[in-house]
């Protein structure tokens, strides 16, 4: 008995470890969870010959904290804007200057050179999307391009509002509500944030991912959320519209970039290389239906992200929008001692 | 005489001796693991605790005692006066608070759980239990999920109160306190009722016998001498239950909806977004010190009654 | 007389109030969850929630999914190591502890032992992190083995405890009458302690093996590249979208757990 149960074992652990070792090369993406379109991967496969591996990460700080220890054998990782300052200054990313590869060109100009990347020495676009006010408008009939809809609720959505527990995208919402900059220390500033937040958390049902079962099954009827999730929203329950709130809304980007310490930066640069290319881009953004930030993938983009509200900004909408970044960490001590004191 | 029973002794205690580098030996694979994997990183978290955060997560090399004093005193971020941090200590009597509640609802379900299993057929009673741990080789996150469809708003709960005409609006069970009470029990029920019911099946029926032979009542019975005798399996499966839901993590994030941090949330949040990470472990050695309070105690209760250890 | 016998009914020394009620609706309890998760695995629409028709298509789509399948394996890899090592070191550890007289260092031992359960997942794997973040930059070696110590080392204290209980149960008449009849230790252990200990064994080889494949957190600290469990990569589904294709592998995983227990307890059956 115990022979066979030692013999499976052996077996099992042989194929676990074998996997299929039989290509010529390697390489590591250390993304978020559910975020890799598995067709781009096989193409990639395919096309170099080389057996890639996906590690899922769901924190920006969880992946920051992994990396930085050490030992964590990824070649490539994929940060939002506002920490890739963080990554850069800490000395965890190898400068590839993807500028100079041969797929830059199909990078859209506005984001060819962020201010969290300047001339793209370190980071691909992957993908990027806005934090806005997701309103099943059956419930709310009056205007939902404004951040009042969490921190000012009307009386028809309150007690049934979501506020999606980012604490950085939360804060600057709350922040640019009350007329304030991202990243401001200006304590009176922060101190009608704090207040604004703490008195608006009485109508707030949860603060929690997973929205879109919600609104199908119309368990909340508004929700501070990512574009994204609103589009995905919309497509189960017809009432879900996605507004772009005028006081100000963040805008994310999450970037590609390779680590330092990788074990296989050539194949890392061929990959950077390789989703610059717009049929590529495309396949991300199908995937986890968000925009992505390379010229011309339009048309190899599937036809209900097309049009959507969601994924195109309306111009008239668009200038409240603005790229997070990464605040000092006096700024962070701040708003996580307000973070606390909101959740407790 | 004296010679005999002083080289008795000698005998003695050379054969104690030897049972107790026996003993040693036969803990020390186990112990090595725990040491590695266990103990030791917990160590590290100690040393943690007495450093100085850095900027951005992580830990610089430098004493600091603001880990432990944020765990009970927080600079107010706009006087920069020092006053009690009671967003820390709500989430403390909440987390015990909860456990607590948990703790009891479990003894209220296990106990006549436990005791219909040790009143079954001999032959049925490995069935039963069977049934028992069956639910628990689902995954936790999912079963979790499972709850929550079970008790939002539009679920199957309050579908069946509505359809029965019981209620007239769907009850907010959900994203409530008394939703994480719902995920804790349901979690470590087992917990409760393996431990219960490894006392109740030592149980000799002849004293419940014979105290109805005395003319007690059923409850007086229940009271008077069921209880008295199981008291080491209640106790145990207490301890079961209320160490690991003061730690939980899962069941509050995803039965909570984040509004209602509980510690095991609150340290969790001090390594991710909140990046202060000698908070994080000044916070879970706290945590460490409540539990190993209520195992003193414990302890103490078993030496007094009696009653073997463990 | 007679009729008057009968008529009364029988009076049981077992039943008490209201306890089979309970019992019983404990048991509906337990399994209401599971039905649900079930239930939804043959939901042929993408929801949790709204139920749109039967349909194998989760079951499909799991089957093909290679990352599911990498999880799943490696899961179950470390689960089985886990609880062989976890099982073998708690029995060791078990019969140090157990049914000898309190020698120096017990307490201590067996504080150690149970410190898993008390303390929280989120400690033990920020700080395995640092541990073996060094480790790994010294050796550069990267497999599976720093997931396999760290669950062995959660695992043992479940895996004592049903063992421990079970010996201390045991009296020792039965090893001193093997000794009697001129057996060696080793031998006495073999053909009477561990038969007899043997439910207690299973009991806490299946415990550490369940609680092995359920762990999320430290899992998530100790892992490299290309080793996500189960568990983290549901987790990492959190943020994004959940599909009936969770509740597909959980049933699957739980279809195949019943089979194994199942055989287990029917050869045991036989053999006692």
């Amino acid at each position: 008995m115990t022979k066979v149960i030692r013999k499976s074992i052996v077996a099992l652990a042989m194929v676990a470890i074998s996997g299929s070792a039989y290509a010529a090369g390697e390489l590591n993406l250390y993304n978020w969870g559910n975020y890799t379109n598995p067709e781009l991967i096989s193409k990639f496969e395919k096309e170099y010959d080389v057996k890639v591996t996906i590690t899922d990460y769901d924190s920006n700080s969880g992946a920051l904290a992994k990396v930085k220890a050490g030992g964590h054998g990824f070649d490539l990782v994929v940060p939002s804007a506002n920490y890739v300052q963080i990554w850069i200054n800490e000395g965890l990313l190898l400068e590839t200057r993807p500028d100079q590869m041969s797929n830059f060109k199909n990078v859209a100009p506005e984001f060819a050179n962020p201010d969290w990347d300047p001339e793209r020495h370190y980071t691909v676009p992957w993908q990027w999307g806005s934090v806005g006010m997701i309103v099943d408008t059956s419930v709310y009939k009056g205007d939902i391009n404004t951040s009042a809809i969490y921190l000012d609720p009307p009386d028809e959505l309150k007690g049934k509002i979501n506020v999606a527990p980012e604490m950085n995208d939360v804060i600057s919402s709350a922040i640019m509500y009350v007329g304030g900059e991202p990243c401001t220390t200006d304590k009176a500033i922060l101190r009608k944030v704090r207040d604004k937040l703490v008195a608006a958390k009485k109508h707030w049902l949860s603060m929690d991912y997973g929205v879109i079962e919600k609104f199908a099954g119309r368990d909340m009827a508004a929700s501070l959320y990512w574009n994204g999730a609103a589009f995905r929203a919309r497509e189960k329950n017809s009432d879900v519209r996605y507004g772009y709130p005028q006081e100000g809304f963040a805008l994310w980007m999450d970037s590609v970039a390779v680590l330092k310490d990788a074990r296989n930066v050539e194949n890392a640069k061929l990959f950077q290389n390789f989703v610059m290319r717009p049929e590529n881009a495309a396949l991300i953004s199908a995937f986890a239906r968000y925009a992505n930030g390379i010229s011309g993938s339009d048309k190899y983009m599937p036809d209900d992200m097309k049009n959507a509200p969601e994924i195109i900004i309306d111009p008239k909408l668009a200038g409240a929008g603005k790229f997070l970044q990464a605040c000092s960490p006096e700024a962070t001590k701040m708003y996580t001692a307000i973070w606390t004191e909101l959740q407790k | 005489m004296s010679e005999e029973s002083q080289s008795l002794s000698r005998y003695e205690l050379a054969a104690r001796q030897q049972e107790t580098k026996r003993n040693w030996l036969l803990c020390t694979p186990a112990l090595v693991v725990l040491v590695l994997a266990a103990s030791g990183p917990l160590l590290v978290m100690l040393f943690y605790s007495f450093l100085q955060g850095g900027d951005y997560g992580g830990v610089v090399y430098q004493f600091s005692l603001d880990g432990w004093l944020n765990v009970f005193m927080v600079r107010d971020i706009f006087d920069d006066v020092l006053q009690f941090a009671d967003a820390h200590l709500s989430v403390f009597w909440r987390s015990i608070k909860l456990s607590a509640m948990t703790t009891i609802t479990c003894l209220v379900i296990g106990f006549p759980t436990a005791y219909f299993i040790a009143t079954r057929p001999r032959g049925s009673r490995n069935f039963w239990l069977f049934l028992i741990t069956i639910p628990f080789w689902t995954n936790l996150l999912i079963r979790t999920f499972a709850i929550l469809e079970l008790i939002r708003n539009n679920g199957i709960i309050n579908n069946l109160l509505l359809d029965l005409h019981l209620i007239s609006e769907p009850i907010q069970i959900l994203y409530t306190d008394t939703a994480i009470m719902i995920g804790m029990t349901y979690v470590y029920l087992p917990l409760m009722i393996l431990p219960l019911y490894a006392s109740m099946e030592k149980l000799d029926f002849q004293l419940v016998e014979a105290a109805y032979d005395l003319y007690a009542t059923r409850i007086r019975v229940l009271r008077r001498v069921i209880i008295p005798l199981i008291k080491p399996g209640i106790v145990a499966g207490s301890i079961l239950v209320f160490i690991p839901s003061l730690g939980a993590f899962v069941t509050p994030r995803v039965l909570g909806g984040g509004k209602n941090l509980m510690l095991g949330n609150l340290i969790q949040l001090q390594f991710d977004q909140g990046q202060n990470w000698p908070l994080g472990a000044a916070l879970s050695i706290t945590l460490l010190l409540i539990v190993m309070v209520t195992l003193l105690l414990y302890v103490r209760y078993a030496q007094n009654s009696g009653a073997k250890h463990g | 007389m007679a009729s008057w016998t009968a008529k009364r009914k029988l009076f049981s020394i077992y039943k008490l109030p209201g306890f089979t009620f309970i019992a019983v609706s404990c048991f509906l309890m337990l399994y209401a969850p599971i039905v649900i998760l079930v239930g939804y695995s043959f939901n042929s629409g993408s929801s949790l929630a709204l139920w749109e028709g039967f349909s194998w298509r989760w079951y499909y789509s799991a089957w093909e999914n290679e990352t599911v399948q990498d999880a799943t394996i490696l899961s179950l890899v470390i689960a089985l190591q886990a609880a062989l090592y976890s099982t073998v070191l708690a029995t060791m550890a078990a019969l140090g502890t157990t049914r000898t007289r309190a020698f120096r260092g017990q307490t201590a031992i067996y504080t150690m032992i149970n410190q898993p359960l008390m303390v929280p997942e989120i400690v033990t794997a920020v700080a395995l992190l640092i541990v073996f973040a060094t480790i790994k930059q010294a050796t550069g070696y990267h497999g599976i083995s720093y997931l396999v110590i760290a669950h062995t080392a959660f695992c043992i204290p479940f895996a004592y405890l049903p063992i421990r209980a079970r010996l201390e149960d045991m009296d020792r008449s039965l090893e001193t009458a093997a000794a009697d009849l001129y057996a060696t230790p080793w031998r006495s252990f073999r053909r009477v302690t561990l038969p007899l200990l043997w439910p207690g064994i299973l009991a806490g080889a299946m415990l550490a093996f369940v609680i092995s494949l359920d762990d999320v957190v430290i899992t998530e600290f100790v892992k490299s590249a290309g080793q996500d469990t189960l568990p983290t990569f549901m987790l990492g589904q959190i943020r994004r979208v959940i599909t009936p294709e969770m509740n597909a592998i959980a049933t699957a995983l739980l279809a195949v757990s019943v089979l194994m227990v199942s055989l287990i307890f029917l050869i045991n059956r036989k053999k006692t």
